[in-house]
């Protein structure tokens, strides 16, 4: 046993050592020894730590013991729901009163994407279709925002109704032509579409600036009645500008879509969509109607992703083509898939992670995306069915140790 | 005699360029169990699925209970009361029992009935009831079967299409699948069968059908067609 789990601490350092001294001793001054073994090895000493911690425990009964990850995210699932929503709740709430600018922009940023991702698993975790062109949706959205708001100086609340109207009628464009599509053909149609959108606002200089982007967007704005003043009653307007209040405005957003998507979830519409990803030709007998269903994920996936859209051109001013490319698709869906197909506390995790994580490796510049993709290969490969799986599949994994919810009916 | 349920006249069906019914001509009668026996490949799943519309019949028509339904989409015929039970148990792995039944009372909406009904499954096949919870994926082939039955019944059918129900199952689970499929017609629903096992179709049956290379060449009621010289010999593998 000694011999074994000596190797695997070899190993296991041997694997730390590539991940981390590229990662952490490549940057822009060059490469930076001192950094980059410091930290392998505190990381090593970590690993040889608990290598002899477990030889003095000796052989404990040989159960297989769950994973750290496991271990935090069964521990979470476990507890009461009010004490993890309140806490959760507390914590966002406070949030801006501590945190620099910088963190709240990352934070602002991850709940575009926790709507993204809850958007896109409607699609992908619920119905089983695999879309890499969603963030066209999100492009729908910035630009149907920026160009009433432009053109038509219409105020942001009237221009999102729009822009969500427009962005499921996209949906059901992409979804119509491929309603008897899966899987990989699915994916590569899908894809194209995305990259359409994206050429097309690229190109249409006279509409869309073409590469330059629009900008001088008005923010989004709270109105309020206002009784002073030389006209007597007005209307007074109230700028959501400052980096807190656009984090309470996304923050609210955010909660509208997960509540929505969990309320989708449990319906009789959810149902129908699960079907549609188990069997779709069972589904047909049972009477779902497989087309209506399926258009209705891609709009209501496309609703979600414009209405994230609407809410990002208003907070930068700005959209240019090149923040809707093919990576912005794939960074969706691993969220989706890393945070665990078809759950929604896992997709919130996951976007945090996935957004988050990039920014704190910052100074590391381009080698950012080599840690990305680290934990994107190890969760894949220890942890397939995502941080927090969705109850369906937490059941299918540990069989034996579901109780039975109602004895007697 | 007997008034039709279930009436398909001259129907062609083509998968693309594929002829895969020539001119099929049936009837089943209300209350009654038909079946529809052939080798491998003479279209008995296809006549079923295109009383479906999936793929729908380019040609021909098809009535239910008086009406023509061949133009319609696949759900609004399920609404009218015809259920499927598809062939190789396609149930829904991922959901439990329970969830699997749900779904096919997904058209209903009348929550008392459906519980009662939810019952008269459990009751036709208790070892459901055990494993209610249980993902349909993890359930051995048979029970997989007496699932996709089950979730049939579960849109209270006038009509109930089974295709293949003794689909690579032991000769014991097979009696007891072929027992139960009489009790459900006994207590009002009409069968329509798609067998391999025509000995086995044929004696629970009032009426055969029997199919070669999208067509029908041969009609009669079962037990005369158990009997028939040339359907023991080519299906009963009899000399």
């Amino acid at each position: 046993m000694v011999q074994r789990e000596l190797k695997k601490l070899v190993v296991y350092i041997l694997i730390l050592a590539v991940l981390v001294i590229p990662m952490l001793g490549l940057a822009g001054r060059g490469f930076q020894a001192k950094r980059a073994f410091l930290t392998l090895s505190v990381f090593a000493a970590i690993l040889v730590l608990s290598f002899i911690v477990k030889m003095i425990r000796g052989d404990e009964p040989k159960i297989r013991e769950k994973g750290l990850i496991e271990q935090v995210t069964d521990r979470i699932a476990s507890w009461p729901k009010v004490y993890t929503l309140g806490v959760l709740g507390a914590f966002a709430l406070l949030f801006p009163a501590w945190a620099n600018n910088y963190m709240i922009d990352v934070a602002i940023t991850c709940l575009i994407y926790v709507a993204l991702g809850l958007g896109l698993n409607i699609v992908v975790g619920l119905c089983g279709l695999l879309d890499l062109g969603y963030i066209a949706f999100y492009a729908v959205g910035a630009y149907t925002y920026s160009l009433l708001n432009l053109k038509l100086g219409l105020p942001f609340w009237a221009a999102l109704p729009i822009g969500v109207v427009l962005g499921m009628c996209c949906g059901c464009i992409i979804g119509y032509p491929t309603l008897k599509m899966r899987g990989d053909y699915l994916a590569i149609v899908t894809m194209g579409f995305g990259e359409i959108i994206r050429l097309v606002l690229n190109n249409w200089n006279s509409l869309t600036a073409g590469p330059n982007g629009l900008f001088g967007m008005k923010k989004a704005a709270l109105y309020y009645p206002s009784f002073g003043g030389e006209g007597g009653f007005s209307w007074g307007v109230w700028y959501i500008k400052s980096l807190p209040a656009l984090y309470y405005f996304i923050l609210i957003l955010a909660l509208v879509v997960i509540i929505g998507v969990r309320r989708l979830d449990n319906s009789r519409v959810g149902r129908a969509w699960i079907a549609i990803r188990e069997d779709e030709t069972a589904a047909e007998l049972s009477g779902v109607n497989t087309t209506i269903y399926k258009l209705l994920a891609y709009s209501l996936g496309a609703a979600f992703a414009s209405v994230a859209g609407a809410f990002f051109a208003a907070k930068l001013s700005y959209t240019n083509p090149n923040f809707f490319i093919f990576m912005e698709s794939c960074i969706v869906l691993c969220i989706v898939v890393l945070g665990g197909v078809g759950s929604i506390p896992g997709i919130i995790i996951a976007a945090f992670v996935l957004i988050a994580v990039p920014e704190v490796f910052r100074e590391l510049q381009n080698y950012r995306m080599l840690a990305f993709g680290a934990i994107m290969t190890i969760m894949m490969v220890f942890k397939p069915e995502g941080l927090i799986p969705a109850s369906r599949r937490r059941r299918e994994l540990h069989e034996g140790e579901m109780a039975p919810q109602e004895e007697t009916d | 005699m007997a008034e039709p349920i279930l009436e398909l006249k001259d129907v062609h069906t083509y998968y693309g360029n594929i002829h895969a019914l020539k001119g099929i001509s049936c009837t089943v009668d209300k209350g009654s169990v038909a079946c529809l026996i052939g080798a491998n490949g003479a279209g008995k799943t296809t006549t079923l699925l295109t009383v479906f519309a999936s793929p729908a019949a380019r040609k021909g028509t098809i009535t239910f209970n008086g009406e023509e339904i061949q133009k319609l989409p696949t759900a609004k015929i399920a609404a009218r009361g015809v259920a499927q039970s598809p062939e190789g148990r396609q149930i829904f792995p991922k959901m439990t029992v329970l969830e699997n039944m749900e779904m096919g009372a997904f058209l209903r909406t009348d929550k008392a009935a459906i519980h009662q009904d939810m019952d008269y499954v459990f009751e036709l096949f208790p070892v459901l009831k055990e494993r209610r919870h249980q993902l349909g994926g993890t359930l051995s082939g048979g029970e997989q079967q007496m699932l996709a039955i089950g979730r049939a019944l579960m849109c209270r059918p006038q009509l109930l299409l089974l295709d293949e129900p003794s689909l690579g199952l032991a000769p014991k689970l097979v009696e007891t699948i072929f027992e139960t499929i009489g009790r459900i017609n006994k207590e009002g629903t009409t069968i329509f069968l798609v067998e391999q096992n025509a000995h086995m179709a044929l004696s629970v049956s009032d009426y055969g059908y029997v199919m070669e290379t999208g067509r029908i060449v041969l009609a009669d009621e079962a037990s005369k067609l158990l009997t028939n010289e040339e359907v023991r010999k080519a299906y009963l593998g009899e000399d």
